[in-house]
């Protein structure tokens, strides 16, 4: 598909991404082959356990990957520009207005000795056109909007001196500074509590809706993904493995891995012990792959797996996945 | 609320230094007193008697016992009397007055021309790690601080004063016919400014420069080296990923968010450095004829001079609380989290 082609309402467009990290012990394939877009309005869960390259795509879009990472292919196209080979300059100037993401782990994410006021008017004066007199008036505007209470006094505060959850709201309203089209949150809600992340995750949702933006929840936590997204997209090992509207991911897994992420994630009506968890760990990415990364970890692996190329496909409306042998689809299927 | 939290934790520090000084005290008087030499005999000349040993013993105060001339050092000091010196006759205090300025002027400009060479270095070495800059500063640096500090000076005498001539002769801090400016501070600079008078304060400076540079040279290395690992942590961190996909001017990032945060550690490190340069002054005391503490010190030690060398180490432990005390307070106006 050519950057031209793409819908008007699709925001984000990503095709064929392949980044790979120059190490001592070899070169890592992170990501391979990653194709998805965004939508206005749209939220997209991109589903994963640690080290399927979650992050690594997020970095990727907003251009602020390590020194020793290498976009090796592929094109990010934001409102049909592709970001890549955009002069750094403005792609600076997309960071924060066009795409802006939320990290984990807020309390240090944040600049811990400045101002949270400082910060928020540092991203309002990077972004240009306002006075300092409206600086202050959009910063105070911003926290309120992510339900900081008190935010008069809260805007003098250091992050050391705002609970977990008032940092993940900073970090919120940070985002949301530059007005952005895109917003990425990065497990937003890792080392909160749970009421907390309920509140933010809302917050998230709300806002999202309010300023139409497309949305990419990253996280580990399918559960939660299940709740707040639209679609879901699952990542193993720098793969997408299957896309699908969530209710088709938790009713009708086609992939093995996505099967198998479902029989091991928690919920109220499971008893521990009829959790699975997944056999064996993520492959190492070093060196030469198989077409299919998860066939070492697949209990359906046989010979004819080793084909190549494997490429995601579309087994239904909206559903793809990449799988030479996906499940049949009564499989799966839950009461 | 913040403001008095501050003087509150300045109290704190102030009010800790107090058994330091006790401290200080008591281990001064029992090392000088443990120092090998006998001052009388030292004093009474080669060719003096018994007798004449005993008098000079008794009128230094060394007849009585330790505990009784530990209470006396102790009244003198609440006095401000430091005693005398026997080498040069004059009392401690103002010895020390007086050439205590010269070593402060001295390693004051010292740290100023390393942080203004080695704090840039370090960044970008931390900017860009592993690179070609990288790799030369590191060599650079290592160079600096490998060469000996009466080398270093004495090398650049010989280039900068024999051979070019463009350096002023070792004279120590003004050439010999100029005399100093007004004593407010004891700091020539300063004090030459203060009155005006521009010609003391160009020579003055000029003199300065070549022991400053001697001296800064072997600051370099701990400088650049702290500033590099402190910025690449910095620049690792989370907060300054942050920055970067909010869009912020790299510069901004750089200055505001990264110096800033390692401005912490690096702080740390100055204050070490500060007092090791005070410290290991007295070789390029020597080499420049430079009349700071540091040589007055060793002469001190060599003859058994007490009085002098316990005002030195008193001297020394009391600038060492204030640096101390000063870091601190800097330290806590960088970082608000900081004596919470």
């Amino acid at each position: 598909m050519t950057v031209a082609s793409i819908p008007k309402t699709q925001l984000l467009n990503i095709e064929n991404l392949a980044v790979e990290f120059r190490t001592r012990s070899g070169i890592v394939k992170a990501l391979d082959q990653v194709s998805f877009s965004v939508a206005a309005g749209e939220t997209v869960g991109l589903v994963g356990e640690s080290g399927s390259g979650k992050s690594v795509l997020s970095l990727a879009i907003l251009g602020i990957l390590d020194a020793a990472a290498q976009i090796t292919a592929g094109t990010i196209a934001f409102e049909g520009d592709n970001l890549l080979t955009m002069p750094r300059s403005q792609l600076r100037a997309k960071r924060g207005t066009g795409i802006a993401m939320i990290f984990q782990n807020p309390r240090v994410a944040l600049n811990p000795i400045r101002r949270i006021g400082q910060q928020l008017r540092d991203v309002l004066i990077a972004h240009g056109g306002l006075t300092k007199a409206q600086c202050q008036t959009r910063a105070l505007e911003l926290l309120t909007q992510v339900r900081i209470p008190d935010p008069h006094q809260r805007i003098n505060a250091y992050p050391y001196e705002l609970s977990g959850g008032m940092c993940q709201r900073v970090m919120i309203a940070l985002a949301l500074a530059g007005r952005p089209k895109v917003l990425i949150a990065d497990e937003p809600t890792t080392g909160l509590d749970v009421t907390t992340q309920a509140a933010v995750m809302e917050l998230i949702r709300d806002l999202g809706r309010e300023g139409q933006m497309g949305t990419i929840l990253i996280t580990h936590d399918l559960d939660l993904a299940a709740q707040y997204c639209d679609r879901i997209l699952v990542m193993h090992a720098g793969h997408i493995v299957e896309t699908a509207p969530t209710r088709l991911i938790l009713t009708q897994p086609r992939h093995p891995y996505t099967a198998k992420l479902l029989a091991a994630t928690p919920d109220p009506h499971k008893r521990l012990d009829e959790l699975t968890p997944i056999a064996g760990h993520l492959p190492d990415l070093r060196g030469t792959l198989p077409p299919c990364r998860f066939q070492s970890r697949c209990d359906r692996a046989i010979p004819d797996c080793d084909r190549a190329p494997l490429k995601r496909q579309a087994i239904a409306p909206d559903h793809t996945v990449a799988c030479w042998h996906p499940l049949p689809l009564s499989s799966g299927v839950e009461s | 609320m913040a403001q008095q939290s501050k003087l509150r934790f300045i109290i704190q520090r102030l009010l800790a230094a107090i058994p330091s000084i006790i401290g200080v005290v008591v281990v001064t008087f029992i090392l000088t007193r443990a120092l090998p030499g006998d001052p009388a005999v030292f004093f009474a000349g080669p060719s003096a008697t018994q007798e004449a040993i005993d008098q000079v013993r008794a009128s230094l105060g060394l007849d009585q016992s330790l505990p009784i001339q530990f209470l006396r050092y102790i009244q003198d000091l609440l006095k401000g009397d430091f005693g005398e010196s026997i080498t040069t006759g004059q009392t401690v205090l103002y010895d020390l007055t007086t050439r205590l300025p010269a070593s402060l002027e001295l390693t004051i400009a010292a740290l100023i021309f390393a942080l203004a060479i080695a704090l840039p270095l370090g960044i970008v070495a931390a900017l860009y790690p592993n690179s070609k800059w990288d790799h030369l500063i590191r060599f650079l640096m290592t160079a600096g601080v490998s060469l000996p500090t009466f080398f270093t000076g004495l090398f650049l005498l010989y280039v900068f004063y024999y051979r070019l001539n463009i350096a002023p002769a070792p004279t120590g801090r003004l050439d010999l016919l100029t005399s100093p400016p007004d004593r407010i501070t004891g700091l020539f600079l300063i004090d030459s400014l203060v009155t005006g008078d521009f010609e003391v304060f160009i020579q003055a400076f000029c003199q300065l420069v070549m022991p400053a540079i001697t001296l800064g040279i072997f600051a370099l290395a701990p400088v650049a080296r702290v500033t590099r690992a402190s910025m690449l942590a910095v620049l690792s961190s989370d907060y300054i990923r942050t920055a970067r996909s909010h869009g912020l001017a790299p510069l901004k990032i750089l200055w505001s968010y990264a110096f800033r945060n390692a401005l912490l550690s690096i702080l740390t490190t100055m204050g070490v450095v500060f007092s090791f340069l005070l410290g290991s002054n007295v070789l390029v005391e020597k080499v420049f004829a430079w009349p700071g503490i540091g040589s007055y010190a060793v002469e001190a030690l060599i003859s058994s001079d007490y009085a002098a060398v316990q005002g030195f180490v008193l001297t020394m432990a009391l600038l060492y609380i204030v640096l101390n005390l000063s870091i601190d307070i800097i330290y806590g106006m960088i970082d608000p989290r900081a004596g919470q």
